[in-house]
């Protein structure tokens, strides 16, 4: 049986994903901002199989009990066998223009109390001496546009830690997956007209959960995004500044 | 955004809210401001019933609450599926006692148009296993409703059409089974009496349905293959069917016309088939052949198709039934997929559509003349005291429909009371005047 960890549990795609977990009948231990919201999962996640589930309060901003919580968390699962964080939000990026505080909110959020999580759990899995980190970037974050580039720097710069953290793991036989969903239909980008390259979260979920079973390092969520963005990150610079995308 | 259910017409406007939790699906009216809005499931409903200015979508909103491995009770959301269901509890050996022709109807539209399936005349329609529900109220208020809790808005809100609130999680009885697979028997029938005698002498069935070749004429009016059902009792339990394929885009709808709809019909009457055996399949695939073609209502081209679903009581069934074939005939028109089930006896919800007969539902593309042939059909169906499936409709009078749900005027006076009016009103509610 799998222990999992999910920060940002309430996450369309970490509901998704957590609901896979069920149906293997993993151990489960959610972290969230609304504790109501881990209630209805927890129900939900073990009427689907899961063999149990805990949850507790996280706010991924506040660093200074991101210690605490994964220490908590360890204790109710024994041992992290695979620790998924999904949380993020995406920036109103003519805001974060005008608003130096606005655009650091969104690295705090996306980039900063990743980084401050994934330190506390590198340790922990170092200790262990097993286990996977999958984290969700984006492919927002392999090159940066200018209707979104706040964005895509805090997820670029997680990719990028996570690039060198998982050379820091490997000896400690722990896998650091890297996951970079395109465009898929959740409450972060309902305000966006959907078109044909659009996913839903299970279609995601199922990507992460195959992705970290085969221990990848970077899954591109469908698996078309990795070409998508080859040829994106191909267009050469004079030209790419031109395009308002 | 634009907006169509199954049928792909009408086509509306509307400005979605899709509620992504349980608690905002509470305070989904709070945003609500045109007086018009309704809920909407999967918007598997044919027609307009889940279309209006304001649309509050319920299926990301499907959570499982509590299930008694004693009794078989499920408490859930109103925006789980039924396919999910089966997806977590057949593997365990439950079973939904009432399936749609498609798995991928919510709970909540399955309550709102009081579904049936292939065993109606056994175990009645789905609000029939429906213990209780929770309602959210014009007001904002959510109230729990059961036969014996605020049970006359209870028996409103099963068949509601979404016209009194939103239900928000409901709690259903599944019943247990001994394999996900079905013993399947076919029977041919060579016209419409025959198919009838079948139906009447296979009563005690679990599961039956016909396919009728609508455009076959005189003595082969009517003529079907009669398919039964049984659940299998070896133990096996598989949630799935065949690998579903899709259709990409709306295809040209010239490509149905009335040869290519004779040939198709003639070829599957035909068809070999094994009528002295019984066969056995996967639950999935006697259930839901559909579901195996996904999104085959774009098949019908871009203005999209009419379902025709009538029900005509037993004594009139047999004549009325051959009056609507002959005059789909003789129009020229026909349907790719003509079903025939025997429906059992009619319960108390207000405007639940099954009643003790024969149902018939055909496709019909859309189409300039077809809107008139519907009004001939209604009038025949209006005639032999029967009535129209509001789920599937698009376009049926409001005097028609007075006549087919003469219960109409309680359901009116319900909404008035509860202040339902001023806020749910679908297309479909303010085209039939309620
Ligand atoms: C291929 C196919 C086969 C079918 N076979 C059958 C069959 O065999 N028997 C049968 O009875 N029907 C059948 N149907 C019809 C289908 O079961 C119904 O239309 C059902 O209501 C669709 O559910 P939905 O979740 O898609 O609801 P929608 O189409 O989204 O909505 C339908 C109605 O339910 C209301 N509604 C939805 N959710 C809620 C809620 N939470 N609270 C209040 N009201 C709500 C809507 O307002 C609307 O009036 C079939 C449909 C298809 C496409
Ligand atoms: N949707 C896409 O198109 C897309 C594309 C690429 C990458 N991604 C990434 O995928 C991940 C999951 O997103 P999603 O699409 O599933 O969106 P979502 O459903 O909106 O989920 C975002 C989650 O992040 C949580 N969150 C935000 N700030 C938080 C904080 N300070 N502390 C704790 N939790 C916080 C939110 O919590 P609350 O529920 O409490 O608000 C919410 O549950 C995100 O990292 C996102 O950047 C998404």
């Amino acid at each position: 049986m799998k222990t999992v960890l999910i920060i940002g549990a309430n996450s369309a795609i970490a509901k998704a994903t957590a609901r896979l977990y069920a149906e293997e009948q993993c151990q489960l231990y959610l972290l969230g901002r609304d504790t109501a919201a881990l209630a209805e999962q927890k129900a939900d996640l073990e009427i689907r199989g899961a063999t149990s589930v805990d949850f507790a309060p996280l706010d991924a901003t506040h660093f200074a009990v991101h210690e605490a919580v994964i220490d908590q968390a360890l204790d109710n699962l024994g041992h992290i066998d695979i620790v998924l964080i999904c949380h993020g939000s995406l920036p109103d990026q003519a805001l974060c223009e005008t608003d130096f505080d606005a655009a650091a909110e969104a690295f705090k959020v996306n980039a900063l109390s990743v980084i401050s999580l994934l330190g506390v759990l590198a340790q922990k899995m170092q200790e262990q001496n097993n286990g996977c980190i999958a984290v969700l970037t984006s492919v927002a974050g392999d090159r940066g546009r200018q209707s979104n580039y706040v964005y895509g720097a805090a997820k670029g710069m997680v990719s990028l830690y996570l690039q060198g953290l998982r050379g820091r793991l490997f000896p400690f036989n722990v896998n650091v997956v890297d996951i970079k969903p395109g465009f898929v239909d959740t409450p972060m980008t309902s305000h966006i007209k959907k078109g044909a390259l659009w996913a839903s979260p299970e279609q995601i979920a199922h990507c992460i959960i195959k992705g970290i079973d085969k221990k990848k390092y970077t899954v591109y969520a469908p698996y078309f995004w990795r070409y998508i963005m080859q040829i994106v990150c191909s267009i050469p610079e004079s030209i790419f500044k031109r395009l308002k995308f | 955004m634009k907006l169509h259910s199954w049928g792909r017409y009408p086509v509306s406007t509307s400005k979605i809210q899709k509620a992504q939790s349980a608690i905002a699906l509470q305070k989904s009216l709070d945003v609500v401001t045109e007086g018009s809005a309704i809920a909407r499931g999967m918007g598997r409903s044919y027609g307009d019933s889940a279309l209006a200015k304001e649309v509050i979508c319920t299926e990301a909103v499907d959570h499982f609450y509590a299930f008694d491995e004693e009794t078989g009770q499920l408490r859930c959301a109103a925006g789980i599926t039924l396919s999910s269901i089966l997806h977590t509890f057949m593997p365990k050996g439950w079973f939904l006692p009432v399936l749609p022709g498609t798995r991928f109807v919510t709970v909540g539209g399955a309550i709102a148009s009081d579904i049936h399936g292939k065993n109606h005349h056994i175990d009645g329609s789905f609000c029939q296993h429906v213990n209780a529900l929770s309602l959210l109220l014009p007001n904002g208020e959510v109230l729990q409703c059961s036969h014996s809790e605020n049970s006359e808005l209870f028996r409103a809100t099963c068949a509601g059409m979404g016209l009194t609130g939103v239900v928000l999680d409901a709690t259903l009885s599944l019943r247990k089974i001994q394999s996900s697979a079905i013993t399947q028997k076919t029977l041919r029938a060579k016209n419409l009496e025959e198919v009838f005698a079948q139906f009447a002498e296979n009563h005690n069935a679990t599961y039956s349905v016909a396919w009728l070749d609508c455009l076959a004429q005189e003595q082969q009016l009517g003529r079907s293959l009669l398919y039964l059902g049984e659940h299998a009792q070896d133990g096996k339990f598989k949630a799935q069917g065949s690998r579903a394929i899709n259709v990409p885009f709306a295809t040209p709808s010239q490509l149905l016309n009335r040869y290519s709809i004779k040939l198709f019909n003639s070829a599957y009457y035909n068809k070999p088939t094994n009528t002295t055996h019984a066969s056995k399949l996967e639950a999935f695939n006697y259930f839901f052949p559909l579901d195996s073609i996904t999104h085959w209502n774009r098949l019908y081209g871009r203005r999209g198709f009419l379902q025709y679903q009538c029900v005509i009581p037993d004594a009139s069934a047999l004549e009325g039934m051959r009056k609507i074939l002959a005059t789909v005939s003789a129009a020229g028109k026909g349907s790719f997929l003509s079903v025939l089930k025997k429906l059992g006896p009619e319960n108390q919800n207000l405007l639940s559509f099954p009643l003790q007969g024969y149902t018939l539902a055909m496709d019909f593309k859309v189409e300039k003349s077809i809107f008139a042939l519907l009004d001939e059909l209604d009038h025949i169906v209006a005639d032999h005291g029967g009535r129209l499936y509001l789920a599937k409709d698009a376009r049926m009078s409001e005097a028609m429909f007075k006549r087919f749900y003469p219960r109409w005027e309680e359901m009116q006076a319900l909404r008035e009371k509860i202040g339902a009016n001023k806020v749910f009103n679908s297309l479909q509610s303010q085209r039939l005047g309620l």
